[in-house]
């Protein structure tokens, strides 16, 4: 073991420990599916956990994040909670969003998450103003959009980063490309390079393997020392892979891929067991410890999933708070009760 | 105490005022800064401010509508310049689905305090994309605030007011009334949301106007005084919230109301607001509710056609007098 892996004996388990968590997550998210007990649909990150955990962790509680519709992932990387989580995936009142964003709409303020988002690409205007924001008050903080292959193709990507570039703003476009984009191939909807569209703005763009946590964290840690310092902005495209369909109701997948290149990507490219390995290898943790870790978070999930399925529902008076702030009830407030009592 | 001003001089003076109240307070948009828009209205504005506050941008409206959006969740208080209010169609994902939807979509933990500044009317001789009303559009959707000024003075009181919510609000001015001079005091005001302006007390029917639509609805009470009709005449000032009580007070006195707007009659704010009149106060009534809207074609360019699309004082006073004198004023 050389001195700095011993030194970041700590770090390594913790990053090891978020990806764990992120899986775990999605494959009770993907039963309560399966079981009928979660309304709508959600769409599964597993596959990817390298991406959100190597970035998030480079980033502090201050820095934000704008996350999209396969967004449970960012929102754990970024400290959110099984609780929590999994009260908002069910409609519960104790949720983040107190129910009324659900799987899609995960917001988690305290922790820099501006929210997932279900327009394809919807969230890279307000990743960019979240740089703006950074830089205009000087607080240092730095942004962080993640969005997917097919999100290239909106046109609000090109506008902000030509702002952005423009404006030197502290924010990392994190392009997850996991090869499709909802049951299309990435190369079917993706004409020439990525990287070369970002290149064209003058952004310093780099290609990652997605699947290398420590890769995608060295990267990224670099990159945002940079953004503190007056650097910006950056492009990473991060090669990946989504285990799951489109969403969890995207079983029937042979039209669009094969089932030999989802076992090979599980097989030979999973990011947890790949890490695993090199955690034992580097004696930093034994099969037995990262076993324990597993079932230690197992439980940890098991016992959020039972409390969110007990948790109550928001009362129904709650339909028409929050549509303004400062405003109790939005229903009398539009017909002019100033008030909105 | 008063002084006149131009209406642009008052949207002018809101930002200026706000901005130097409040350092969140930023100004986006396309030539916003030294151009200080096609219209003037920004002049003046980057010299105090700087172009950090004052921000020229990229013709890039979905972009720069975002960045306002992901600035006032984090700190800021963003005044989006959409240079007409036909653009709107651009940066509706963004102030409808983003905007609108964060607050409540957050659980209330994200707020977007934010303006967008834009504009209204036709008649200028701008044709079809560079004309239109489309706050009704706008007001469609739960979230978004929507403010109407008619006048000066409520330009400037209600922007004042709407930079200080902590809510997205979309302000429309009428283009035409920039030049338009009014009482505007030079000590400092807000107008509060909701509230509507009593503008003529009458007897014999309401005339409800909205911002381009408040003269014609003022001088329609002229005509109709020569005809020895008394009009009362009514301005909303804002329609997300609608002073509803203050419509009902009115039409439940005089039992006849007619409801004139700039944005199209089709589906629009003249329909909403005749739906409640006639939800509400149908006993009351005397009369149908009448609705006059901006013609539901696109807006020609040759003025012989553009001035045909537009209510005037003499159309509402006719459709006034038609149902103050108990006629029939539709086909059966």
């Amino acid at each position: 073991m050389t001195k700095s892996v011993r030194k970041n004996t700590e770090q390594y388990l913790h990053l090891y420990k978020q990806m764990v968590r992120i899986r775990t997550f999605e494959e009770n998210a993907n039963q309560l599916y399966l079981n009928a007990k979660m309304p709508g649909l959600t769409h599964m990150y597993i596959g990817q956990e390298a991406v959100a955990v190597g970035i998030c962790e480079a980033l502090d509680s201050t820095d934000r994040i704008t996350s999209t519709h396969r967004g449970h992932g960012h929102c754990l990387a970024k400290g959110a909670e099984f609780k929590q989580m999994f009260c908002e995936l069910l409609g519960k009142a104790e949720g983040y969003c107190r129910g009324k964003g659900g799987s899609m709409h995960i917001a988690d303020q305290d922790n820099g998450n501006l929210g997932a988002n279900a327009i394809v690409g919807g969230s890279m205007g307000i990743a960019t103003g979240a740089a703006l924001s950074a830089k205009l008050l000087g607080t240092k903080a730095v942004a962080v959009c993640f969005f997917g292959d097919g999100a290239t193709a909106q046109g609000l990507w090109y506008e902000v980063m030509n702002m952005a570039a423009l404006w030197q703003l502290p924010v990392i476009y994190a392009c997850e490309n996991n090869g499709y984009s909802e049951y299309t191939p990435t190369s079917e909807i993706a004409a020439g390079s990525l990287k070369a569209r970002a290149e064209a703005f003058g952004i310093e763009s780099h290609k990652v393997d997605g699947q290398d946590v420590l890769a995608v964290h060295a990267l990224t840690q670099g990159l945002v020392n940079r953004l503190r310092n007056g650097e910006g902005p950056f492009f990473i495209e991060l090669e990946t892979y989504r285990y799951h369909g489109h969403h969890v109701g995207d079983i029937n997948r042979s039209y669009y891929r094969t089932k030999d290149e989802e076992t090979a990507w599980q097989k030979d490219r999973d990011p947890i067991t790949n890490f695993g390995r090199w955690l034992e290898e580097q004696d930093i943790a034994s099969s037995e410890e990262l076993s324990e870790i597993i079932s230690g978070i197992h439980a940890e999930a098991e016992e959020a999933v039972r409390y969110a399925i007990d948790a109550p529902y928001p009362n129904h008076d709650e339909v028409d708070t929050h549509v303004f702030a400062g405003v109790k009830h939005a229903l009398p407030y539009i017909s002019g009760d100033s008030n909105g009592s | 105490m008063d002084r006149e001003i131009t209406h642009s001089q008052a949207v002018n003076e809101a930002i200026a005022e706000e901005m130097r109240r409040d350092s969140t307070v930023i100004l986006l948009g396309e030539d916003v800064a030294e151009a200080g828009t096609p219209f003037k209205v920004l002049s003046g504005l980057v010299e105090e401010f700087g172009t950090e506050r004052v921000i020229d941008t990229p013709i890039a409206e979905p972009g720069f509508m975002g960045i306002a959006v992901g600035a006032a969740m984090t700190g800021m208080r963003p005044i989006v310049d959409i240079m007409f209010g036909d653009f709107l169609f651009l940066i509706m994902d963004q102030l409808c689905n983003q905007a609108a939807k964060t607050h409540y979509m957050s659980g209330g933990k994200l707020n977007v305090p934010l303006v967008v500044r834009t504009n209204l009317g036709a008649t200028r001789r701008s044709a079809a994309q560079h004309s239109q009303s489309l706050h009704a559009l706008v007001a469609h959707i739960p979230g978004l605030k929507v403010a109407l000024p008619a006048t000066p003075y409520e330009a400037k009181g209600l922007l004042k007011t709407a930079i200080r919510d902590d809510n997205p609000v979309v302000i429309f001015e009428d283009k035409l009334s920039y030049q338009m001079k009014g009482n505007v005091p030079e000590e400092e005001y807000l107008i509060e949301f909701g509230q509507a302006n009593l503008l003529r007390e009458g007897n014999d029917v309401t005339l409800i106007g909205t911002s381009s639509m408040v003269q014609t609805c003022v001088a329609a009470s002229d005509l109709l005084a020569e005809k020895g009709i008394s009009a009362e005449v009514l301005d909303p000032r804002t329609i997300v919230p609608l002073d509803e009580r203050a419509i009902l007070e009115s039409v439940r006195k005089t039992s006849r109301a007619v409801v004139v707007d700039e944005g199209h009659q089709n589906y629009g704010i003249t329909a909403e607001i005749a739906a409640r009149i006639s939800e509400k106060a149908f006993y009351h009534l005397d009369a149908p509710v009448i609705r006059l809207g901006a013609m539901d074609v696109p807006v020609p360019f040759s003025p012989a056609l553009e001035d045909l699309t537009v209510p005037t004082p003499e159309l509402v006073a006719e459709k006034a007098l038609s149902i103050c004198r108990g006629e029939l004023v539709h086909d059966a």
